[in-house]
């Protein structure tokens, strides 16, 4: 499998603290790579590094882009990391615009092609064919996507005043409709009840095997990470501690140290039984 | 037990007392020297003498006033939280636009009719069309604040940059009003861009400070560049605009016409005046058009996006300078239109026309009317320009008044006169929808 996404001795410093500590990585392409660690280890700041929030300190993000060649991801405006690379995350954090509808935010994430349509906002003041056709074919679009995330009856609801589980599929929907190449989402799962992970499990794998999507997947609930990613990268105090498939990350003496301190080494294995338990 | 049942009210008994009882202390402290001393004239020499009954009355007065202010406070919160509770969200949204709808078609429709009614009142029509202008600037900053979410306090700058291209344009080179209109809302635009380009990083605060402060720099250029502006004299005899050619004049220009002439009608200076009201009511109505029209196109949806969440926007993949940039051109821009017509209204202006107070009653109506929405701007304007208007009657009391009116309608509707805001598509009808909520009961 072709890599996609390779980062190479990526270091990120705030001041005399080090987040990210020379880390390398490689994401393939049409997979989905686990990032996990404890609270703290760098990984949000790996994403912002990626998705152009952050300047790297020090490293490259080089993404192969199947279309558009290489591209240097910590060399764009994070703008431009959506946009151009296709390169799309959801936030820890939600963020979504919430007094717009939960269709506005998907249609607002088709901005880029969106505006180009109306060219300059003079083909949509005047209503003109064209862009009225591109108006239709987003909402075509996003009418997909809430189909295929069951947010459709939420559809012309303000996206703030929604349940927490929903604003999460809202977010990862509207990601959708920007048209990624990689979608990194972070703690997708965080907030989610056992039967809505169990549904994310399958949307993640559907997007993946379906369309092609390489996706890299923060995540702390074990019942979603181990059983969909195919390759794992545990990372502690900024740096990689482990790599591989999920039965040999899950069985690393270094991960259980790291998640559990020196002495109990059966923790993690006993923590990821309960909720593989409390989701079947 | 008593948290539990006073939650919804914010305070327990206990600590309205508290709260009061500092006020009262506070109150005290002030009092002393304010008024529980004070010095009276005893043969010829100053003697301090104590008021100290006076002094007790109003700390009591400061303690109970405090905790009538809190549970009015309170008791109205818990009215109106137990209010929305009881409307789904969707009959009250479908409420606010059938309202808002009857609303904007009979605030139109009085707007066609006020000249025909009070052809022969001046104030009434002078004072109406200030509204407009007040209207029309709204809707301006409203892009701006409103839509884009960026504070701007000095908003005025552009209607000032609006008012003197007209005022140069046409006392120095002779342009007419049509022809200057254009030109100073590209310009006034231009000066917007010139304004956002530097503050793109900001945000909050920082960003209406340094609008405050271009919005004064302006002014102040204006008031000292004598030689290009005419300093405080300002610009005078700025012509106005005529009816297609036809000027509002008593006697007809040689071989031509006046307005009067050509119609057969008697000379009235209240001809005029009606023409700049519907002159006026039309930019409005453009503006209006215009903006609505925006907020339901992607650079539309993109300044919304923008107000809701900066960082979403970026990671969505959208330029924010350049949404940014777009708000403010229009925003001035607007503005701008608002400034020519000022002009060719007065005849003459002066930096006065353009103070901070200015700005200030702009972004009041915006606010007031609720951030966004078109037709809260027109309440909002209408209102603002109104009460000090009524409140001519009390004289010293009229800002007072006027300031005690925004207080209250802050306090009775924190969200502006009309808070509701409409999205800009849906996926299903609405009506079909509230039809299918309904069946459903
Ligand atoms: N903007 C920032 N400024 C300073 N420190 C930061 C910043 N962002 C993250 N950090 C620090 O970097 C470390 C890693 O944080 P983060 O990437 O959020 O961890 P997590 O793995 O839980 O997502 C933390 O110690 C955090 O405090
Ligand atoms: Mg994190």
């Amino acid at each position: 499998m072709s890599t996609l996404l390779s980062v190479r001795d990526l270091t990120m410093r705030f001041g005399g603290l080090t987040a990210i500590d020379d880390l390398s990585l490689e994401v393939p392409a049409g997979k989905i790579t686990g990032i996990i660690g404890p609270n703290g280890a760098g990984k949000t700041t790996l994403f912002n590094c990626l998705t152009g929030f952050y300047k790297p300190t020090v490293g490259t993000l080089r993404l192969a882009h199947p279309r558009r060649g290489e591209l240097r991801l910590e060399k764009l405006p994070s703008h431009r990391v959506a946009r151009d690379a296709q390169v799309v995350r959801t936030f820890q954090n939600i963020r979504l615009f919430p007094k717009m509808t939960v269709l506005e935010n998907l249609i607002v994430a088709q901005h880029n092609v969106l505006q180009r349509a109306s060219r300059f906002s003079l083909a949509g003041l005047f209503s003109l064919p064209g862009y009225r056709r591109a108006e239709r074919e987003a909402v075509e679009r996003a009418r997909t996507w809430l189909e295929r995330l069951r947010l459709t009856q939420f559809a012309d609801d303000a996206a703030g005043a929604l349940p927490y589980g929903t604003q999460r599929r809202i977010e990862i929907a509207r990601a959708l409709c920007v048209d990624p190449v990689l979608l990194c989402l972070d703690e997708p799962a965080a907030g989610l009840n056992p039967r809505e992970s169990a549904e994310l499990n399958e949307l993640l794998l559907y997007l993946c095997d379906e369309l092609g999507i390489a996706i890299l997947l923060i995540e702390h609930d074990m019942s979603v990470v181990m059983n969909v990613s195919d390759h794992i990268c545990v990372i502690n105090y900024g740096r990689k501690i482990a790599e591989g498939t999920p039965d040999a990350v899950k069985n690393d003496p270094h991960v259980i140290k790291a998640y559990l301190g020196e002495d109990d080494e059966e923790g993690v294995m006993q923590a990821y039984d309960e909720t593989e338990e409390r989701a079947s | 037990m008593s948290t539990v049942v006073f939650a919804h009210h914010g305070m327990t008994p206990a600590e309205r007392l508290r709260d009061a009882g500092w006020i009262a202390f506070v109150a005290l402290i002030l009092g002393v020297p304010l008024i529980g001393l004070t010095t009276v004239d005893v043969g010829g020499r100053l003697a301090v003498d104590t008021r100290f009954g006076l002094l007790a009355v109003a700390v009591v007065a400061a303690f109970a006033g405090r905790l009538a202010l809190r549970w009015a406070i309170d008791s109205l919160r818990a009215h109106k939280q137990s209010k929305a509770r009881q409307h789904t969200a969707d009959t009250l949204s479908s409420r606010a636009r059938t309202l808002s709808m009857v609303l904007g078609w009979m605030a139109l429709g009085v707007s066609i009719a006020l000249p025909i009614f009070f052809s022969d009142n001046r104030y009434v029509v002078d004072t109406a069309t200030t509204v407009l202008i007040y209207v029309m600037l709204g809707w301006g900053l409203n892009v701006v604040v409103g839509l884009a979410g960026l504070l701007d306090l000095g908003y005025v700058a552009f209607y000032a940059v609006g008012a003197y291209s007209y005022a140069l344009l046409s006392t120095q080179y002779g342009w007419g009003f049509w022809e200057a209109l254009p030109v100073s809302g590209a310009l006034a635009a231009m000066f917007g861009i010139l304004l956002g380009y530097p503050i793109l990083r900001l945000r909050g605060d920082y960003l209406a400070i340094v609008t405050l402060g271009f919005g004064e720099i302006i002014r102040v250029v204006l008031l000292n560049w004598t030689e290009f502006s005419g300093g405080p004299n300002g610009i005078s005899s700025i012509p106005r605009p005529s009816f297609f050619g036809l000027e509002f004049t008593r006697s007809a220009p040689e071989g031509g016409h006046s307005f009067a002439s050509f119609f057969g009608l008697e000379f009235s200076a209240m001809h005029r005046l009606i023409f700049l009201y519907y002159l006026i009511l039309v930019l409005a109505l453009l503006t209006h058009a215009f903006v609505s029209r925006l907020r339901k196109l992607p650079v539309g949806r993109a300044w919304e996006a923008l107000r809701e969440d900066e960082i979403a926007c970026k990671a969505m993949g959208m330029n924010t300078t350049n949404i940014k940039l777009s708000a403010f051109a229009i925003g001035a821009m607007l503005g701008g239109f608002a400034g020519v017509f000022f002009a060719a209204r007065q005849g003459f202006i002066s930096p006065e026309s353009f103070t901070f107070s200015e700005s200030a009653i702009i972004l009041a109506i915006v606010v007031l009317g609720g951030m966004g929405s078109q037709l809260g701007v027109v309440l909002a304007a209408t209102l603002l320009v109104l009460i000090p208007e009524f409140g001519r009657n009390f004289a010293e009391y009229r800002m007072l008044l006027f300031g005690m009116a925004m207080v209250l309608i802050m306090i009775w509707k924190p969200g502006g006169l009309l808070s509701h805001r409409e999205p800009t598509l849906r996926l299903r009808d609405p009506r079909a929808k509230a039809a299918t909520t309904e069946g459903a009961q």
